[in-house]
């Protein structure tokens, strides 16, 4: 049922999206009338059609990256249709179907804060700003599943060089568009938010400088798709997939660790560093295994999602069963 | 009704079969079965309120069936955590089981429907008499555990539960209210000529 496919087929050549949402279409119309009714009533749509797809621009000259995994990469499909990004709404496929909402142009990314150069950029300087690399990483959920996807981006330590921190950027804090209207989860709604809008996330200076830390425009060859978090998202891949913020329009840099929505919003739960770590668990469910999105049996989830040579001096001598 | 409550599991066959089960298909199938044992376990609680106000006394015929289908979607979602999900890898479902509230208060929910289902055929029903009722009970407690199971496992999006939640409190407030009112619930509908309302 899932398509899969070899690194080196780019996945614009196989399953054309007309193709497949036809067919989709199709099964819909024949079915889901009559199907669905009951499912539909009880305020239950596990079975809605598929978003409509459009195109995307591609990104030229990407290079590759010797940071990258070779494990087999997720189909294009699993990545854009299968999203959280509550913005956009709370279901998984939610944010494919809102996708049409989030226009990406035009935009801006303001840097604020400590820095000797404070500025905001245009979105198609960001594009810009550095040599883009497709970065294939794994990416842990906090919800216990996983996907291998191959961003395209840079590193976010570009963008950090160029505005120049001071002495007293010790975090540096990302804050995600707030517009209601391009983000319709973010209406209020009868229970009140999920979230506090606007999303933000944070990390340390060390942690933002790293090299594996990424400020990711493309997927597979082409711009971000909005589900995904368009125009411009970060990409942590050692740390829980929500630290990962999407569709970024502040960048300050700060001296006192900065708050994350998830954190605000239960702080029992979900701390500021949310490493991958097997070994903590959230305190509902174990993250001791792994769904790999397309694998049937679960998968032992690895310390640091993998990345512990690369990343875990920067958190030596640190308890992070505390520091979670 | 037999056949309206097998057509959530024709679509999950049917789905299945045409490999439309979403991204992630043992989650789907997870949510889906769980949610259908919810629903239809609250319709199977709407029966007997439903009988009262409308005077409609064979509605009964259908609350056997109803808690059975409940039954068997729950036996799907239970058979999903065991094989689909961990594929019998039994200490770490021993150790959900104990550990993750969420699980816990599920599994009791699905272990106490067994003796319901068990005692449903029209032979232990005579056999267990007046204790039949009082066994059947139970599935107030079922109800609540399946609220709670959904309620502890949503991240942050409490809204789906707290509707099903909405509906098991009018549900069970109604028997409350039966109970604590000697006159019962007046009816909306009577049979026959008497308006009077008619004490349980």
């Amino acid at each position: 049922m899932l398509i899969k496919k070899p690194n080196d087929i780019k996945s614009s050549e196989i399953t054309p999206p007309e193709l497949y949402l036809n067919r989709r279409q199709f099964i819909k119309s024949a079915s889901a009338t009559t199907l669905s009714a009951g499912a539909a009533l009880a305020g239950f749509d596990l079975f809605q059609p598929a978003p409509q797809a459009y195109a995307l621009a591609k990104l030229p000259d990407v290079k590759k990256s010797s940071y990258s995994t070779t494990e087999k990469q997720n189909s294009l499909k699993d990545i854009t249709s299968y999203n959280n990004f509550y913005e956009l709404g709370v279901d998984k496929g939610d944010p494919a179907r809102n996708a049409k909402y989030l226009t990406t142009r035009p935009w801006t990314v303001a840097i604020e804060g400590e820095v000797k150069k404070p500025k905001t950029y245009d979105i198609d300087d960001i594009m810009k700003l550095a040599p883009l690399e497709e970065r294939i990483y794994r990416l842990r959920c906090v919800e216990a599943w996983s996907m291998v996807i191959p961003w395209i981006g840079f590193p976010l330590s570009a963008l950090i060089n160029q505005v120049e921190p001071t002495g007293n950027a010790k975090f540096i804090q990302f804050v995600t568009l707030l517009d209601p209207k391009r983000m319709p989860g973010q209406q209020r709604s009868l229970f009140g938010n999920v979230l506090d809008w606007p999303y933000v996330e944070g990390l340390r200076m060390d942690e933002a400088m790293h090299p594996l830390t990424i400020l990711s425009v493309g997927l597979y060859s082409e711009v971000l798709p909005s589900q995904n978090g368009a125009p411009v998202r970060l990409v942590v891949p050692w740390k829980y997939g929500f630290k990962s913020i999407k569709s970024i329009v502040k960048v300050r840099f700060v001296e006192k660790q900065p708050a994350t929505a998830w954190s605000l919003q239960t702080p029992s739960e979900y701390g500021f560093y949310s490493n991958v770590n097997p070994e903590v668990d959230h305190p509902r469910w174990s993250q001791a295994t792994e769904r790999r999105i397309g694998e049937f049996l679960r998968r032992k989830t690895l310390m640091f999602n993998g990345y512990g040579d690369q990343v875990a001096s920067l958190y030596k001598g640190m308890d992070l069963r505390k520091l979670y | 009704m037999f056949g309206a409550c097998l057509i959530p599991f024709g679509q999950l066959l049917y789905n299945g079969y045409q490999g439309d089960l979403g991204v992630n298909p043992i989650e789907t199938i997870t949510r889906f079965t769980g949610s259908w044992a919810l629903i239809i376990l609250y319709v199977s609680l709407c029966i007997t309120p439903l009988r009262r106000l409308t005077g409609w006394t064979d509605l009964i015929k259908f609350r056997r069936m109803l808690g059975l289908f409940a039954f068997f979607y729950a036996l799907l979602h239970f058979s999903t955590f065991l094989v689909l999900d961990h594929f019998f890898d039994f200490d770490r479902i021993a150790k959900d089981i104990l550990k993750r509230p969420y699980v816990t208060v599920g599994f009791t929910g699905f272990v106490l429907m067994i003796p319901l289902a068990v005692t449903s055929t029209a032979k232990m029903i005579r056999r267990l008499g007046k204790r039949w009722q009082q066994l059947h009970r139970l599935v107030y407690l079922v109800g609540i555990a399946g609220v709670i199971h959904f309620y502890w496992l949503v991240k942050s999006d409490i809204r789906r539960p707290v509707q099903y939640g909405a509906v098991l409190a009018v549900l069970l407030g109604y028997r409350l209210v039966k109970y604590l009112l000697p006159s019962g619930v007046p009816r909306l509908f009577q049979r026959g000529t008497s308006l009077k309302t008619t004490a349980e």
